[in-house]
């Protein structure tokens, strides 16, 4: 690419060029898909089921690799050891149900051997962060699924991600659940400085946690509109009820409802 | 939910498991009972067939004789379903870490099993001493089960974890230690149960081929050497012996099951957990 383009978006964690997905059965799943991610931001990707948000997420992660175009790491300390530094949420707590909350949360640490203290400093930090300091020993089944979704986000966090991908984590839980972990997730996300692509269908729930939204068409997915939302964190409850917060809503909704129409066409020939 | 309901639901709990132990015992005993009226009444001569009072007798009689032969059966059963336990498990194994070779060797295994055990018995003993071809016997019956079930179960992980294994750079043996030996443990332990019933049949069935072939002193050749001799109540009471032992391995692999997976696994969660 050239210089100029750049140094334009040094401030980018990585970028997607043209990225496009095929699955072996003929679905496109995502079509020249453009994109950047910035440091520090919080970026939901909003668009209805089965727009290929999670391909996406997939596709950054490196767990899939594009069928066209690629996605590229623009930070210096990214680019050296990409994997070790994403922590990856799926929709499912996705927890080994024969160990511990605390082996579940170490297991990123344990792959890459890092000494016991470390992990048990490390482990003990990102458990208290989301506020399940007193579950270590339990086990999976033995929690809610609220708690079970807390476990898998500190999992996430022992690595210290510099990128934190999270598939439409809190879809499968209860509305006051939703809304604490809502909450506690903008406090991590604060306390760490990291940076964060979220992907979900709810406007809401994308208006009261991004800093950007990218709204994306149904499949094929591609982005159709991006909106900043500039309400200044931290943000809570009195957000949540504010006329501002109202406005984005409602213009997300539109960017959403637009991009449904936009697509249809090509919706259709899929 | 209050105080008083759940202490009801406990006593109904307890009256529950009460209940379980105590309706097949008195179906037994009401069986023996009924079972010794009859060769009473109609005095039915022991050889044909003998009153559970004169089978515990022989019992006790031939103890010396017969817990040789318990033994003896025991050693091949344990030796067999250990043999098919890492067998079994091994060859999973390695079919998990090299398609080529599970293509080339699952048939084979496939095809033992299939093959009756009691046509496959007289063979083995014309070509293996005695003892080896009753445990290679036990083997064969006992190591399918385990070989199934745990190419079953390493087959059986959570895509999600997988991929976040990849996501972490694990390697192919951390992949192996940490998920898919875990994910398979309820599958492998089903296929050892079932391993640990096999077994014994496996043994009894090439005691049985070796007993008429006239050599052998497990308690399965015991019971075709009693038949030989009209020793009809020695043959109940080693049939007694067979039982119980089959009774014991099955409620101690089940035991075993029970302490591995009662933290996590479904199977071994109570409904109200």
């Amino acid at each position: 690419m050239p210089p100029a383009f750049k140094s334009q978006i040094a401030s980018s964690l990585l970028a997607l060029h043209g990225v496009s997905k095929a699955f072996p059965n003929g679905t496109l799943a995502l079509s020249n898909l453009n994109f950047d991610v910035r440091a520090g931001e919080f970026l939901s990707l909003l668009g209805p089921s089965g727009c290929g948000k999670s391909t996406a997420l997939r596709i950054i992660a490196g767990l899939s690799p594009p069928s066209q175009g690629s996605v590229e790491w623009l930070a210096q300390a990214m680019a050296a050891d990409q994997t070790s530094r994403i922590g990856f949420v799926f929709q499912e707590p996705t927890l080994m149900p024969w160990a511990s909350v605390f082996d579940n949360a170490a297991l990123p640490l344990v792959l890459k051997g890092v000494p016991a203290e470390t992990i048990a400093k490390r482990v003990s930090g990102a458990l208290d962060r989301v506020g399940l300091a007193k579950f270590a020993k339990a086990f999976p089944r033995e929690l809610s699924g609220g708690m079970r979704m807390r476990v898998s986000i500190a999992r996430a966090l022992v690595t210290e991600p510099q990128l934190l991908l999270m598939d439409e984590p809190f879809a499968a839980l209860d509305e006051i659940t939703r809304f604490k972990l809502n909450n506690d997730l903008l406090q991590v996300w604060q306390a760490t400085g990291t940076t964060v692509v979220f992907v979900t269908h709810s406007v809401f729930e994308s208006v009261y946690l991004s800093s950007r939204i990218l709204v994306l068409t149904a499949r094929p997915g591609r982005v159709s509109a991006e909106l900043a939302i500039e309400a200044p964190y931290p943000r809570d409850q009195n957000f949540r009820t504010s006329a501002e917060y109202a406005a984005y809503c409602r213009r997300a909704s539109t960017a959403l409802a637009q991009a449904m129409i936009d697509d249809k066409p090509a919706g259709d020939q899929a | 939910m209050n105080a008083t309901q759940t202490g009801q639901e406990r006593r109904q709990e307890r009256r529950d498991r009460v209940l379980r132990m105590a309706l097949p015992i008195l179906v037994l005993a009401l069986v023996l009972l009924i079972w010794e009226a009859i060769v009473r009444i109609n005095h039915i001569p022991p050889y044909v067939l003998p009153g559970p009072g004169l089978i515990v007798g022989t019992l006790v009689d031939d103890w010396e004789l017969l817990s040789q032969s318990l033994l003896v059966t025991l050693v091949t059963t344990v030796e067999g379903f250990l043999l098919a336990a890492f067998g079994g498990v091994g060859l999973a194994l390695l079919f998990n870490q090299s398609r080529l070779l599970e293509y080339s060797l699952y048939p084979y295994a496939v095809i033992l099993q299939v093959t009756p055990i009691v046509a496959i018995a007289p063979l083995l003993l014309i070509y293996l001493p005695q003892p080896l071809a009753v445990l290679a016997c036990a083997w064969i019956v006992a190591f399918f089960p385990v070989l199934a079930n745990t190419t079953l179960g390493l087959h059986s992980v959570d895509r999600n974890l997988s991929d976040l294994f990849t996501l972490y750079g694990a390697s192919r043996r951390q992949v192996l230690w940490h998920l898919k030996l875990p994910s398979a443990l309820p599958y492998i332990l089903g296929g050892l149960q079932i391993a640990g019933g096999l077994s014994l049949i496996g043994a009894v069935v090439a005691e049985i081929a070796a007993g008429s072939a006239g050599a052998g002193s497990g308690l399965a050749y015991r019971i075709a050497e009693s038949g030989y001799r009209l020793n009809i109540p020695r043959m109940f009471a080693a049939l007694l012996l067979l039982s119980i032992a089959g009774i014991a391995i099955f409620y101690v692999l089940s035991f075993v099951n029970h302490l591995a997976l009662r933290r996590w696994h479904e199977s071994a969660l109570s409904r109200e957990a």
